[in-house]
C-alpha cells in the first residue's frame, strides 16, 4: 500500500509536467536558481517585501468583507458610514481589530522594507548592467506602491484621509491647461466626496493591486534571467564549474535561502508584532492622530502632514517656491524625485558595483544623499517654518545633485581596493562598522528631528 | 541585527512625534493618569461620562453592552448608565440633534468615541481642568488649551470657578489659573491654597474611560501581544536560526 502511495505523486507529477511546466519552473526559479552564497543582512528585504505584500492582500480581502465605502453621514451624527464601518471592524467584528492593525502596520512596514531593499540596490550597484530592467521594474513597483498607499489612506475617511487626498489631488490641478479637468476626473466630483471614496476604493482593492502583482512577477522574472547581484558586486556566472555549469559561488535558492529567509521572516515578524500589539499608532506615524476624527469638509486641520513614507517627497514639494504664476514646479520636483530613480543605471558610469570597492567620492555623495533623504523625511513631517524651508531647499538640491552629478563624479572611478575574482563573506570588522553606521544614522536623525 | 535596526527606527520615529502640536496654544500638558486595568476608575469614568458628557456628545460607535469589558453586568448598565435607549446593544447615541448643537454652541459637539486617540489623553486631562471664567465669551467660559472653545464648563459644579492670571506680555506671557470659588470636589484651604486633588482624580477617571472607549481592545491587544512575542522570540526565531545553521553547515 505504501509503495503504491509513493508511486502516485510521481505519476501525478509526470501527468502534470506533460501538460504544464511545473517541475521545470520550480527548478528554474527555486531549487536550481543559483544565488551568490555571500548574501548579508540587506538581502532579507526582497523576500520580506513579498511577505508584506501577501499580508496586505490577505488582510485586505477580509477588511473588504466589512468595510463600506460610503461617505454619507449616519443620521443624527457627524460620522460617515465608511468611518463607522472601520470602527465596526475594530470593535464588533471578531478578530477585526487584529486584521485592521495588520493592514495598517503592514502598509508602513511595506515602505520600511522597500526603502531598505532599494538602499541595498543603491550601495551594491544592483541596478547596473545587466540588471537595469530589474531596477526599472522595481522603481515602477515603488511608484505603484505609493499610489496604492495613497488610495488606501482615503478609505478610513478620517480628517487626514480627507485633507491629505484634497492636497494631493489639488497637485494635479496645478498642471497647466489640463490640470483642473484632470483633478475633477480623479475626484469624480468638484470636491473630495463620496464619489472619490468609491473610485479610490475600487482602485485600491483591485486595479492597482493587479498592476502591482504583474510588476512583481516582471521584477522576479527579470532578476532570475540575469541572476542576483551580491555585496561584492562580483558576477558569479563568470566562474562556472566546467562540468556541471553551476556557478562556483552559487548555492541553490532552495533550500539555502529559503531556510535563511524563514529566519528573516521570524525576526521580521517579531518587529512587526511588536508594533502591531504594542504601538499600532507608532506615535502618530503609522496611524495619524487626526485621522481618528471623522472627515469634515468644513474643518481644515491645523497641520496636514502625509504619512511618514511620503514625507521626503512632500518636503521637496514644499521646498520649491511657486514662480511664473504657477505652483506646478513643486509638483514636478516631487515627481522628478521619484522618477529620477529609474534613470540610475544610466546616470552611474562607474563599472564598479559594490560600495566596498568604490572610491571616497562616491561614498561621500552617498552619505550626503542619505542625509538629504532622511532630513527631508523629517522636515516633511513637521509644519513649515522659514528656517525649515531653507533647510529643505538645501537638502532638495543635495538630493538631486546626487543623481544629476552622478555622470560626472562616477566618470573616472578607480576602485579603492581591488575587486576580488570570487565573492567574499563580510568580516567581523565590516559587521561592526555596519552597526556603527546605523547607530550614527539613527542618532543623527534623532538629533536632527529634535532640534530642527 | 534587523531587530535592533527596527527598534532604533522606532525610537527615531517616536522622537519626531507630532503629538506635541496638539497643545496648540503652547500650554504644557499634564500627564493623564491612565490605567486601563483599573476597573474601578473606568467605571467611575463611565458614570461621569454618561452623566455629564453624553447629553451633548455622542459615542456613536460604542455600544452600551461593551461596558461589560470594564466589569459591569448588563443589569448594572441598564439600571445605572442608560438614559437614551432601552436596548443594551445600542450605541451611545446622543438625544440632541446635531443641527441644534450647531445652533446652540456654534459647532456640533464632536463625537467622543475616538476623542482620546485624536486629541491624546494628556490634552483631554489638561483641557477638562483648565476652564476659566471669561465674560467676553457667550457661555461665560474659556479654556487654556482650547481658546474660545464653544463648550461651557460642564463640570463647574465639581471644580468650582477659576480665573485667568497672566504674567508678562505677548508670546512669552505666563498664564496660570487660580481657583476663586471651590466646587463640590475642590476645597478651599488656608492662605489661598486650594485642594484640587479629588477633582483631578475624577477627571483622570473620565479620561481613563475615554481612553478605554477609544480602543476597547487595548488590554486584550497587549495580552495577546505578549503571547505572540514570546512564541516568536523563544521558539520561532531560535528554531529557524538553528535550522538555517544546520542547512548552511556545508557552505564555506
Amino acid at each position: 500500500m505504501s509503495i503504491q502511495l509513493n508511486a502516485v505523486p510521481e505519476k501525478v507529477l509526470n501527468w502534470v509536467d506533460e501538460r504544464f511546466p511545473l517541475t521545470s519552473t520550480w527548478k528554474a526559479h527555486v531549487s536550481e536558481y543559483y544565488a551568490p552564497k555571500n548574501f548579508n543582512f540587506w538581502y532579507f528585504f526582497g523576500s520580506l517585501a513579498m511577505l508584506v505584500l501577501v499580508i496586505q492582500i490577505v488582510t485586505g480581502i477580509f477588511l473588504t468583507m466589512n468595510y463600506k465605502p460610503d461617505g454619507n453621514l449616519i443620521p443624527g451624527t457627524n460620522i460617515s458610514v465608511a468611518f463607522a464601518s472601520v470602527e465596526y471592524i475594530m470593535r464588533d467584528v471578531a478578530g477585526g481589530w487584529i486584521i485592521r492593525y495588520m493592514h495598517s502596520t503592514g502598509a508602513s512596514m511595506f515602505f520600511v522594507v522597500v526603502y531598505l531593499h532599494m538602499f541595498r540596490g543603491l550601495i551594491y550597484g544592483s541596478y547596473k548592467q545587466p540588471r537595469e530592467l530589474v531596477w526599472v521594474f522595481g522603481v515602477l513597483i515603488f511608484l505603484i506602491l505609493m499610489a496604492e498607499a495613497f488610495l488606501g489612506y482615503l478609505l478610513p475617511w478620517g480628517q487626514m484621509s480627507f485633507w491629505g487626498a484634497q492636497v494631493i489631488v489639488n497637485l494635479f490641478a496645478s498642471i497647466p491647461v489640463i490640470g483642473p479637468d484632470l483633478s475633477v476626473l480623479i475626484r469624480g466630483d468638484f470636491v473630495v466626496s463620496d464619489a472619490t471614496l468609491n473610485r479610490f476604493f475600487a482602485l485600491h482593492v483591485i486595479a492597482v493591486p493587479l498592476v502591482l502583482l504583474a510588476l512583481v512577477v516582471a521584477h522576479l522574472v527579470a532578476l532570475h534571467e540575469v541572476g542576483s547581484n551580491n555585496p561584492d558586486g562580483v558576477e558569479i556566472k563568470k566562474n562556472k564549474d566546467p562540468v556541471t555549469h553551476i556557478p562556483r559561488d552559487g548555492i541553490p535558492f532552495h533550500p539555502y535561502y529559503t531556510v535563511k529567509d524563514v529566519f528573516g521572516v521570524a525576526v521580521f515578524l517579531a518587529v512587526f508584532c511588536g508594533v502591531l500589539f504594542f504601538a499600532p499608532e507608532m506615535g502618530g506615524f503609522f496611524l495619524e492622530h487626526p485621522n481618528f476624527d471623522p472627515a469634515d469638509a468644513l474643518k481644515t486641520p491645523a497641520h496636514i502632514a502625509p504619512v511618514w513614507y511620503f514625507t521626503p517627497f512632500y518636503a521637496i514639494l514644499r521646498a520649491i517656491p511657486s514662480f511664473l504664476g504657477t505652483q506646478v514646479w513643486g509638483v514636478l520636483g516631487m515627481g522628478a524625485g521619484v522618477v529620477i530613480l529609474a534613470f540610475l543605471p544610466w546616470l552611474d558610469r562607474s563599472p564598479i558595483k559594490s560600495i566596498r570597492y568604490r572610491p571616497t567620492s562616491f561614498k561621500v555623495m552617498l552619505v550626503l544623499f542619505l542625509i538629504s533623504f532622511i532630513g527631508l523625511g523629517i522636515l516633511g513631517a513637521k509644519p513649515a517654518t522659514d528656517f525649515r524651508t531653507v533647510v529643505s531647499q538645501v537638502l532638495s538640491i543635495v538630493y538631486f545633485a546626487f543623481f544629476l552629478g552622478m555622470p560626472f563624479y562616477t566618470k573616472n572611478e578607480k576602485p579603492c581596493a581591488p575587486v576580488p575574482e570570487r565573492v567574499t563573506f563580510s568580516t567581523g570588522k565590516q559587521q561592526m562598522m555596519f552597526i556603527v553606521y546605523v547607530t550614527i544614522a539613527v542618532v543623527g536623525a534623532y538629533l536632527f528631528g529634535t532640534f530642527i | 541585527m534587523k531587530k535592533t535596526l527596527a527598534s532604533l527606527l522606532t525610537v527615531a520615529s517616536l522622537a519626531l512625534s507630532t503629538h506635541a502640536l496638539a497643545a496648540g496654544a503652547g500650554v504644557p500638558l499634564d500627564k493623564a493618569p491612565i490605567d486601563p486595568s483599573n476597573a474601578e476608575s473606568l467605571q467611575r469614568g463611565a458614570q461621569t461620562f454618561v452623566n455629564y458628557c453624553l447629553s451633548c456628545h455622542g459615542a456613536a460607535v460604542m455600544r452600551y453592552n461593551r461596558l461589560q469589558d470594564i466589569g459591569l453586568t448588563e443589569e448594572q448598565i441598564k439600571n445605572n448608565l442608560m438614559f437614551t435607549t432601552d436596548k443594551v446593544g445600542e450605541q451611545m447615541k446622543v438625544a440632541m440633534a446635531a443641527k441644534d448643537g450647531k445652533n446652540w454652541f456654534g459647532a456640533t459637539p464632536p463625537d467622543l468615541s475616538l476623542i482620546a486617540r485624536s486629541r491624546g489623553t494628556d490634552w483631554l486631562y489638561t483641557y477638562l481642568r483648565t476652564f476659566y471664567r471669561d465674560d467676553t465669551r457667550p457661555t461665560g467660559w474659556n479654556n487654556l488649551v482650547f481658546d474660545k472653545v464653544g463648550m461651557p464648563h460642564v463640570l463647574w459644579e465639581l471644580q468650582g470657578e477659576q480665573i485667568l492670571h497672566v504674567e508678562g506680555e505677548g508670546e512669552h506671557a505666563k498664564k496660570t489659573l487660580k481657583l476663586v470659588k471651590p466646587g463640590t470636589l475642590t476645597r478651599g484651604g488656608e492662605n489661598g491654597q486650594f485642594d484640587n486633588h479629588e477633582y483631578d482624580q475624577r477627571v483622570g477617571d473620565l479620561v481613563n474611560y475615554l481612553s478605554y472607549m477609544a480602543e476597547p481592545t487595548q488590554v486584550k491587544r497587549e495580552q495577546i501581544g505578549y503571547g505572540v512575542l514570546l512564541f516568536l522570540i523563544l521558539f520561532l526565531i531560535p528554531i529557524t536560526y538553528l535550522l538555517k545553521k544546520e542547512y548552511w553547515r556545508d557552505v564555506h
